[in-house]
Parts: C-alpha cells; structure tokens; sequence
C-alpha cells in the first residue's frame, strides 16, 4: 500500500510552472484552481446579490426609475428572479464551498502533492467559468434572460412564445447548465479519486477531518446528481429548437397550437428535483464539515462524536436521492407517492439533528475562542437550526398544501442552503486566509461584518415565514393585484430595508479581503493552533504543497486538550497518542 | 464577546418566536371542512418545532456564554462524545418527526386517496395565461368536448376553452370567469391547464393543486362558509403570473341554483 501511494505521489509532482500563463491562468496547481473557482464564486455572489436588491427595490416600489436601468417591468422582475436563483446556486453554493475550499484544501488535509487528475482540474475551473460566461450573456442578447425561474419547469421555459426572454437567453440559459454540468461531473471524479487514492500514509478514512468527509460525499451527490440534469438539459434544448416533445404535451399559448405533444411536464420536474435536492445538500454539506471543524478548533475540544458526524453525513447524502418528490406534492403526481417522499424527507430530519447536538456537545465543557471564524461557525448552527425546523413543516404533504409556493418556503431554503452555506462559505475564508495568502485578516472588521450579517439575515428571512404563513406567495412581482397579499406590503418594506442594510455590510467583507491581502499581518504557520496536515506546512504552502517531504500520519483530525500533551493540541503528524473517552 | 453572543441569540428568539406566538401575521380562518383538521396539524407541528427552535437556539446561547475562554472552565475537558447519547438523541428525533408525519397521514389520505362523492358539484377549471375560467356541466352533467385548434383566448368564455358546439354536450355547458359553488356540498374540481402549468391556489379553502397541460386533475373540497375568497395563481406561469387572479364565491344551495338557472337562461 505504502509503495503504491508513493508512486502515485511521484507521478503527480509535476515541476512548479515559471510563465504567468501556466501559473495564474491555465494553472494545474489545485491551489490556483481553488482561487480561480473562489473568485469566480466572489464574482457571481456580487451579481447574484446586486440581482436580489433589484428584486427588493422592485418590490416594494413597483413604478421606481432607476438610473441606467429604467422601471423594472414584471417580466424583468421575473429575470431577474431567475438569474438570482441560477448563478447563487450553480456559481456560489455549488462553486465557492467545493470548488474553492475543497480543490485548495483537500489535497492538503489528506497530505497529497495536488488532486489526482490536475488537467482534469484545470478543464473543470474553465469549463464552469464559461457556463458563467454563456449565463451572464443571456442578459444581453434579444429578448433578455429568461423569466421561468431558476426551477425552469416546462413548458414555460420549454417554449420561445411563452413569454418574453425564452427566446435566445432561455438557450443560453440551459446551455450555461449544461455545460456547469460538465464542469461540475469532471470536478467530482476528481475528488472521489483523489480521496480514495491519493491519502498519505496513517491517513485512513477515519482520519480524515470531517471537511475532507464532507468533500467526498458531496462529490459523490454531484456525479450522481449532474449526470441527470444535464440529460434533462439536453433533452429541454431539444424540445425548444429540435421539434422534439420530451416536456410538452398537447396545448396552446395564446390560442395558438405549439407543435408538440405527448410529452410530460412532470418528467422534468422528476429529472430536475433529482438534481436539485442534492443539490441542497451539495450547498450545505461542505459547510457543515466547516462548521465541524471549526466548533472543534475553536472550543478546544475533539469534535463530539466523529463517528456519529461521518455516518451523518452519509446518511444525509443517501437520502438525499429518495426525497426529490417533496417538491412535488401538489404538481400532479400520485399521491400515494407523496407518503413515501414525505417520511423519507421527516427521516434526513434525524441525521441533520444528531449533528446539531454533536455540535452542541462540542461546545460544551470547551474553552471557547472568540474568532471571526468561530463567531460564524456559532452563527452557523444557529442559522442551520432555525432554516431547518421550517423543514419538517414543508415535508409534510398536508402542510404543504397551503405552505407550498409561498415566502415559507423561501425563508426555508435561504436560510439553510443560502445563508448557512454562506455562512460556512466565510468561516473558511477567515480561517484559511492566513494559509492562503501568508496574512490575517482583520479582526475588528471581521468581527464588524459577522454582527452585521448575522442580525441582517435574520432580519430578512424572519419576516419572509409570517409573510409566507399568510399566504404570500414568490415569484410575484408586485402586491397589487391581490387583495389579501397587497396588505402584507409592509412586510416587505421592512425586509427590503434589512436586505439594504446586511448587503451594504458586506463591503466591509470585500475591502478587508482584499486589504488584507496585501497589507495584514504577516501570518505564521499555524495561527489558529489546529492540528490538520494544513498547518505543518509553509504559508502559503509550496507548490507541491509539503516542500518535498510526504507527511505521516498518526492521530486523529481534533486532538486538542489531550491530558499530559506539551500543548493543547496535538498534530496529526505527531506522534501517536492513544485516545481516551 | 460570549456575553455579546448569547444576548443577540437569546433576543433574535424572543422577536421571532414573539410574531409567531402573537400571531400578527397568520393564516387566514379556515373556510372548508378539511380546514380544522389540518390547521390542527399545523399547530401542532408549530408547538413542536418552535420547541425545538426555542430550545436549540437557548442551549446555543447560554454554551458559547459559560464555555468561553477566561470564563469558569479552566481547561477543556477531553472528550470525543457518548455513544450511548448518540443512541438516545436519534430515537428521540426519528419517533418526533417519523411520528409527526403519521399523524398528519390520516387527513392526506382522506383528502387526496379518495375519489369525490358521487353528488359533489363538477367544476372544471382551467388555466391559461393569465386568467382562470371556471366551466360547470350544466343539466345533463356531461362537459361538451373542447378542442385546442378552436381555442380562442382573446375571444373569452367557451370559445377560449375551445368548447365545440356541435357537440351534444356541449349545449348546456356553463362557461363563467368567477367560480360559484354552493356551500356545504363537496366540490370536484377538474383542473386543466392550456399552455404552461399554473397553480389553483385559494388560501382560505387550505386547497392547492397545480393545473398542468396535458392532464385532467381531479380533486375535491367542501366550502363551510359562505363568502368571497381570492384564488391565486400559485405556479410560475409567465410575466402576469402576479396578476392571474380569481374569485370563489361560496353561495347557499338556492342563490347557487338561481345563479347556474340565469347562466343557463344566457345560453338559450
């Protein structure tokens, strides 16, 4: 075993690139490639953001003129919730979380030079960078960005007359999914196999830090799951410019017959769902590993139940493949098949508790440390368990009647796969900033931002489950037409005020990121007093990550506070300690 | 900072947990028979999660405070869990949400796993981008045929349906644009969709069902009082999704016959 992973060793240490091309651009360092998919990801939150406070203002003042871009018309309201949805869940929770922190820091936690397959890498980053690029064009071709939402459910978004926008940019939309797709399958190949194989020696599966767990698993979600979305892509660009009927059936848009007939509009909404509640747990699941890691660093304590945190994760993973019909409760489909769906979905609700108490029992008896990593790792689980209690409301297909398609629902998924994952998304940028850039970022302002965002958060989704419980339903774009909703305005005025106020924050975020750069302080090794392969190494770490050398490993991820140890934590790399109760 | 942490989780409890208790915004009163039974639902779903929160959200607040470093524990204790808690937390939270969800099964069932009875009201429903039309059978309790090549949506009534008159059963059929139903008396609703999918969604009724091209849903409800209530379109369905809007007026059995007699009176 040992020969065999150090010859795998040996034939990826490829030679550290010279040019500025080979290095920063075309890199095949997983390090790079983690910065260029975390930027990306930086990129796409602004656009997304900059989107949902159009969204807001439009809301609450319909008929405003705003400069450059005129009066927002219910049709571009509805654009702009699309593009919203897609680049936020694609380009963000999909790409920041796994594609940024997992290709940098993965192959450092298990102690590899790089990622199994580095070309491979190096085509995923720019595979998905293009997939932004075709998304953000349909902005700009005729007839706008497509008005079906980022759920694109057929046949609105499957027919070009249905609407304005799902001419050009509803292909280009599709397309840009498509192709992440590709991007996203090339990326969790790579991540499986670089866990399996590319472990240095002592590092057994159950050694692993809970991150790295994370990482695995949601890479298995992501081969499972982006394979069918990118048939059902396929199959949709078909139906909309082949002549094709996988989506539509027999029907008319204005009186006029479309052409198609004999397809399913639910058959979409399977394929989709198939993909898209993984896709959740994709959002989520590297941001729990953070939390993890983090509650255990930071309170000085191994993690409560590591066993019980793996085997969670895992069970989240699988049954996160048989609940995709809680979507779809009310779309047509037996409803003998909604008891299933719904009691599978109440069961992910034990897993995910089990870990909430875990991180709980962490805390507990530690000896807490106050960073900006660890003030939103604690922001983490609370924002975890508020978004996930609405959870069991929505799983219940009786509930769901009158839940379903309103704000509730929004509050749900904002809170729990936007939020908390942006939550987790931060936690590692404080935490690994040092290693990444050789600087700490500032304190105050960290600090500053975490309080801002935190409150802001809550302050925008709290409201949004009172406005859903009255019925108020997403997706549209003004209160007018609707008597009992047009009452509930005064909700949404309070929630746009909040949104201002939490986006406006996170400038503090970006001008402390990119100060700190630069200007912070310089950082040492290991900073934080942690204990994975991470911290043994140079900072920033060497192109082949450990200067030449291969670590071994002999304990545990969360060795900290061990009795009689010199310090309160003990490398991985140190020698063996024998773990007590 | 611990201190800071726990006044800022307790408080953002307190004024979430306030609104839900206080019930400034809430659900609209129930109008249809099924509507206690799942508002009963929801309440109890409600007390049980909004524990869960409360707890939760308390334990987390008053951890980060008494665990804090320089506060009164000297030393982390060196712990890597409990199984025998592991064990206990995950029976207790599979019966809680395992059980949560059988006993809401029951009110499911009866609303979705039975046809309707054979003397409910027929309305068939249809969406089409941005309007619903509400068709009744009319004497002879047949629909007449519709056909998608006569639809006519700018047109309205019957010949936006597509309704074909030369077909028999099509003669006595009632084509309105608010839907009218007699209290009382189950109603089967029929809901079909032209061209996207749209969603009938009236609040007070507790009764959602998507309308989808391509299928002829069936599903049932019975009004308990009698009123107006706004039906909305719940369902993504193009750029005047915001103002695809209805009204169900809930009447008497005798305002309800009076009514279809006149509409039948219109055809003629």
């Amino acid at each position: 075993m040992a020969t065999h992973e150090s010859a795998a060793h040996a034939s990826h240490a490829h030679a550290a690139p010279q040019g500025f091309i080979r290095k920063w651009v075309f890199s095949l360092d997983h390090k790079v490639i983690g910065l260029q998919y975390y930027f990306l990801a930086l990129l796409a939150v602004f656009v997304g953001m900059f989107l949902s406070l159009l969204m807001r203002i439009h809301l609450i003042w319909p008929a405003a003129t705003l400069p450059f871009l005129g009066e927002i018309k219910p049709e571009t309201y509805l654009t702009l919730v699309t593009m919203h949805g897609t680049i936020m869940v694609f380009f963000v929770l999909t790409t920041a979380p796994q594609g940024g922190f997992g290709n940098y820091f993965l192959p450092i936690q298990i102690g590899a030079p790089d990622m199994a397959f580095p070309v491979l890498n190096m085509l995923s980053f720019w595979t998905t960078f293009l997939g932004f690029v075709v998304l953000v064009a349909a902005f700009f071709v005729t007839g706008g960005a497509p008005l079906h939402g980022w759920t694109g459910y057929t046949p609105l978004s499957a027919l070009q007359s249905a609407g304005p926008g799902e001419g050009l940019g509803a292909d280009l939309w599709i397309t840009s999914i498509a192709i992440f797709c590709i991007g996203a399958l090339m990326g969790a190949l790579n991540f499986i196999t670089t866990t399996l194989d590319m472990r240095a020696k002592g590092m057994t599966m159950m050694r692993m830090p809970l991150t790295v767990w994370a990482w695995f698993v949601t890479a298995i979600l992501g081969l499972l799951a982006f394979g069918v979305l990118l048939s059902a892509g396929i199959l949709l660009l078909m139906d909309r410019n082949l002549g094709t009927s996988f989506f539509v059936p027999l029907g008319t848009i204005n009186g006029q017959l479309t052409g198609h007939e004999g397809g399913s509009p639910l058959l979409w909404q399977h394929l989709f769902w198939f993909f898209g509640h993984p896709e959740v747990y994709i959002a989520i699941l590297p941001a729990m590993g953070m939390c993890s890691q983090l509650l255990s660093v930071f309170s000085r304590k191994p993690i409560f139940g590591y066993k019980a945190m793996v085997y969670a994760i895992m069970a989240i993973g699988f049954l996160g493949f048989m609940v995709w019909g809680h979507h779809m409760f009310m779309s047509g489909m037996s409803p003998y098949t909604a008891f299933a769906f719904s009691i599978m979905t109440m069961g992910i609700g034990v897993p995910s508790a089990i870990k909430t108490f875990n991180w709980l029992g962490t805390l507990m008896r530690g000896r807490i440390r106050f960073t900006s990593p660890m003030l939103f790792a604690i922001g983490f689980v609370s924002l975890f368990v508020t978004g996930g209690i609405s959870g069991p409301f929505l799983a219940q297909p009786v509930l769901d009647i009158y839940l379903h398609e309103t704000y509730f629902v929004i509050a749900h998924f904002h809170l729990i796969m936007g939020v908390a994952s942006i939550f987790g998304i931060f936690a590692a940028t404080y935490y690994w900033f040092p290693k990444m850039f050789g600087r700490m970022m500032n304190e105050p302002l960290a600090k500053a931002h975490f309080w801002l965002t935190f409150v802001g958060a809550y302050a925008i989704f709290m409201p949004m489950h009172y406005y859903g419980m009255s019925a108020g339903l997403r997706r549209y774009s003004q209160s007018t037409e609707v008597a009992y909703i047009l009452k509930l305005l005064p909700l949404q005025r309070f929630i746009t005020i909040a949104a201002f106020i939490t986006i406006a924050s996170q400038f503090i975020f970006v001008v402390n990121l990119f100060w700190s750069m630069f200007k912070g302080a310089k950082a040492s090794d290991n900073p934080w007093e942690a204990t994975t392969l991470e911290w043994i190494t140079a900072t920033p770490p060497p192109h082949d990550n450990f200067g030449g050398r291969t670590p071994v490993v002999n304990n545990g991820p969360y060795e900290y506070s061990v009795p009689d140890a010199p310090r309160d934590f003990v490398m991985q790399t140190d020698p063996e300690i024998k773990p007590k109760h | 900072m611990g201190l800071v942490l726990l006044v800022v989780i307790w408080l953002i409890t307190l004024f979430s947990t306030y609104f839900f208790v206080a019930k400034t915004w809430w659900l609209p009163a129930g109008a249809s028979a099924a509507a206690a039974g799942i508002d009963h639902h929801f309440t109890v779903t409600f007390f049980l999660m909004g524990f869960v929160f409360v707890a939760a959200q308390l334990a987390l607040g008053y951890l980060v405070w008494k665990y804090r470093e320089g506060g009164s524990s000297e030393k982390a204790s060196y712990s890597h869990g409990n199984t025998t808690l592991e064990v206990v937390w995950t029976v207790l939270t599979t019966i809680l949400f395992v059980g949560l969800n059988l006993a809401s099964s029951s009110i499911w069932a009866a609303e979705r796993f039975r046809a309707a009875e054979a003397n409910a009201v027929h309305v068939e429903v249809t969406g089409m981008q941005f309007a619903w039309y509400f068709r009744y059978p009319g004497p002879d309790g047949k629909f007449g045929l519709t056909k998608p090549e006569l639809e006519d949506a700018s047109a309205g009534g019957e010949a936006a349906l597509g309704l074909d008159t030369h077909d028999p059963a099509s003669k006595d059929d009632v084509v309105s644009g608010i839907m009218v139903v007699p209290v009382n008396r189950e109603i089967e609703v029929i809901l079909r969709a032209h061209d996207v999918i749209h969603s009938f969604f009236v609040p007070s009724m507790r009764f959602k069902q998507d309308a989808v091209p391509g299928l002829a849903i069936h599903m049932h409800f019975t009004p308990i009082q009698t009123g107006d209530y706004e039906i909305a379109c719940a369902e993504l369905c193009g750029l005047g999704h915001y103002k695809m809007h209805g009204m169900l007026k809930v009447v008497s059995q005798e305002e309800f016959d009076k009514w279809m007699a006149a509409r039948e009176a219109e055809k003629q």
